[in-house]
């Protein structure tokens, strides 16, 4: 088969970046000095009992070495932890969050890269013209924006028009369906609109230099040669050879999106996994802030990991 | 150049530039959008370089009601100690671009050094220094930025060196590849065998090769930093006693000075970060285009079909 070997290297390395993420995880949290910070027993507020348990779950008597094995047997049961803030599993918070995280940033996505790869392609088109110019001056400012900064620009604009901050209306007392989804929708106009925007900047330059890229081949010559139309050209010859490069960048950006979305969801009380993390920041919650990093570096890796494997299937030249 | 040989839609925008050591000085005057961006960094580091004598009022002095709008002696306003706006502002690009600049640096030499080791010698120290880049490429910088800087406490130095080692896989792999094909150039090739040691080929043939790519890329690594000290701040990372525009921020917006409808203070501090990353983007955009020659041919393009007729068309669209 094709390639095998490709998929299994992938994936091989997928798992290596978690295990390393895992291990410094591990030892920043573990070496670093002061107790509270490498003692995971000290739940605030927390029964001697419970204090036990995690000591006993952790092995937190025996050595740093033990210690990192136990703590790997303990992640692959899914055990973070116990929140310093509420006393809750860290597992069980950041399920929670996760639910509320997804919808939103998915939203945010969706819309920069429809309009990225939209205004990119007819930047890269109109080569050299002032549609060119505006809409890479336009996309350019909205990637020098800080994302937290456009965000309370945002609210300054839409303040009174849409909601600014949580995920829904508190007083609505047993909405009907069709209230809540329109409830749910308008709370979440303003996080993704950030975060779309600040993408869409990104992307909008990313897919106009792939596309330049493209349209400097010789096939593209070619094509031109035999007669073909224009906009034949673009769309079969160019832009599908150009949305390799796209794919890879757009995976590479993940990392952005997650950092977009701690800053989002921070200026909007988002109740997501970056407020998560944020609040972990405030109350000095280090099982959570622990777990947080861990679920948005999986979660990188794993769609850095979606992306090798679709570029693997968009290029057939690809073998190893 | 034979206009007979050209192609039609063949669209060049400038000559070749010759020397690749001049092409700094050369790219940033001949784009506007790159001589723009120099003289906005210019401007705000002579104005962040001169806080102390410029600024109009003193820094931790209230010189008016907190959150006092602006006037003709306050053209921004005052803040939620009723400090006027310009002065923190001048200060604040100061804090900002010394965080910038500094731990850029560190990205540089710690990215500038693995890029060089795994260029020059390849083989296996090039396997294992690639490999290691690519974990920290995948691994989300601004998280593990948190995580550092709440563990290590906030201190400007320690916002500084979480950045820097953070932000150096990008110019690792861009510099790997320029030496790795500056190295074997028949140059570099026979000052080896003449016997010079690798450091003097290094830093004598090497290093001057990959200059120009290192400054666009410094360029850029600036803006990246100087958003990443924004973010630290925004989220209570940031040092407490030194205002950087990222504070000044945060300061606005945990006082509330959104609710109380004080815009002047929240405004222009973001606008200047944007300021700032938009030069520094223009500047090394200009230049890493001016360093690959391949975006300046494009075979297909709007304007090569709008212009029917194939004769007879002037040389400046050529």
């Amino acid at each position: 088969m094709r390639g095998a070997d490709y998929v299994v290297k992938r994936v091989v390395f997928a798992l290596l970046t978690v295990f390393v993420a895992i291990t410094i995880n591990f030892a920043l949290f573990r070496l670093a000095p002061g107790s509270a910070v490498t003692n995971l027993a000290r739940v605030p507020h927390a029964t001697p009992e419970t204090r036990l348990a995690i000591k006993r779950q952790f092995g937190l008597d025996k050595s740093k070495f033990a210690q990192y094995w136990i703590y790997l047997g303990q992640l692959v049961r899914g055990n973070l932890g116990v929140s310093f803030a509420n006393s809750q599993p860290v597992s069980k918070n950041l399920r929670t969050a996760l639910i509320n995280t997804i919808p939103m940033v998915l939203l945010g996505t969706v819309f920069a890269i429809v309009l990225g790869t939209l205004t990119g392609v007819i930047a890269a088109w109109r080569r050299g013209t002032k549609v060119e110019g505006a809409s890479v001056t336009t996309a350019l400012a909205f990637y020098s924006m800080p994302t937290h900064w456009l965000g309370l620009m945002l609210v300054i604009l839409f303040a009174g028009t849409l909601p600014t901050g949580g995920m829904s209306d508190e007083f609505l007392l047993n909405p009907s369906f069709f209230t809540h989804l329109k409830d749910l929708a308008e709370h979440v106009a303003l996080p993704s609109l950030t975060l779309g925007l600040v993408l869409y900047g990104e992307y909008t330059l990313i897919v106009r230099s792939a596309m330049l890229e493209t349209l400097g081949e010789d096939y593209i010559l070619t094509a031109r040669a035999k007669g073909l139309r224009p906009r034949a050209i673009l769309r079969r010859h160019a832009l599908r050879n150009a949305m390799l490069p796209i794919a890879t960048l757009v995976a590479l950006s993940l990392g952005y999106i997650v950092a977009g979305a701690i800053l989002v969801e921070t200026v909007f009380s988002w109740p997501g996994v970056g407020r998560a993390v944020y609040d972990a920041v405030l109350q000095r919650d280090y099982p959570m802030l622990q777990g947080g990093f861990l679920l948005l570096t999986i979660s990188v890796v794993f769609f850095n990991l979606v992306a090798d494997l679709l570029y693997f299937k968009l290029d057939p030249r690809i073998t190893a | 150049m034979s206009v007979a040989l050209q192609e039609p839609g063949l669209i060049v925008d400038e000559e070749p530039i010759r020397s690749r050591r001049g092409i700094v000085w050369e790219t940033v005057r001949r784009r506007p959008s790159a001589a723009g961006g120099a003289a906005v960094l210019l401007l705000l580091a002579l104005a962040a370089v001169l806080a102390p004598v410029l600024a109009p009022y003193d820094l931790h002095e209230q010189v008016g009601p907190v959150f006092g709008h602006p006037s003709w002696s306050h053209p921004l306003g005052l803040d939620d100690g009723g400090i006027d706006m310009v002065t923190l502002l001048m200060w604040g690009v100061r804090i900002s671009l010394v965080v910038g600049f500094a731990a850029t640096f560190v990205s540089m030499v710690i990215g500038g050094t693995i890029g060089v080791a795994a260029g020059y010698f390849g083989g296996k120290v090039d396997t294992i220094l690639m490999r290691i880049t690519d974990y920290f490429l995948v691994i989300p910088d601004v998280p593990l930025m948190i995580i550092v800087a709440a563990i290590w406490g906030p201190s400007l130095f320690h916002i500084v060196i979480v950045i820097g080692i953070l932000l150096w896989t990008s110019t690792a792999r861009v510099i790997r590849a320029q030496v790795k094909s500056v190295r074997e150039r028949v140059y570099v090739k026979r000052a080896r065998s003449l016997g010079a040691s690798h450091t003097r080929v290094v830093f004598r043939h090497v290093l001057p090769q990959v200059a120009p790519l290192l400054i666009a890329n410094t360029v850029l690594t600036i803006a990246v930093a100087i958003f990443d000290e924004t973010a630290l701040s925004f989220l209570g990372l940031g040092d407490p006693s030194r205002i950087s525009l990222g504070k000044v921020i945060e300061n606005a917006f945990q006082r509330a000075a959104i609710s109380t409808g004080a815009w002047w203070a929240i405004v222009p501090p973001g606008a200047l970060v944007a300021v700032i990353i938009l030069a520094c983007s223009l500047l090394g955009g200009a230049l890493e285009d001016a360093l690959n020659p391949r975006l300046r041919v494009s075979h297909l393009a709007a304007r090569t079909f709008r212009l029917r007729p194939l004769v007879g068309r002037g040389s400046e669209v050529v």
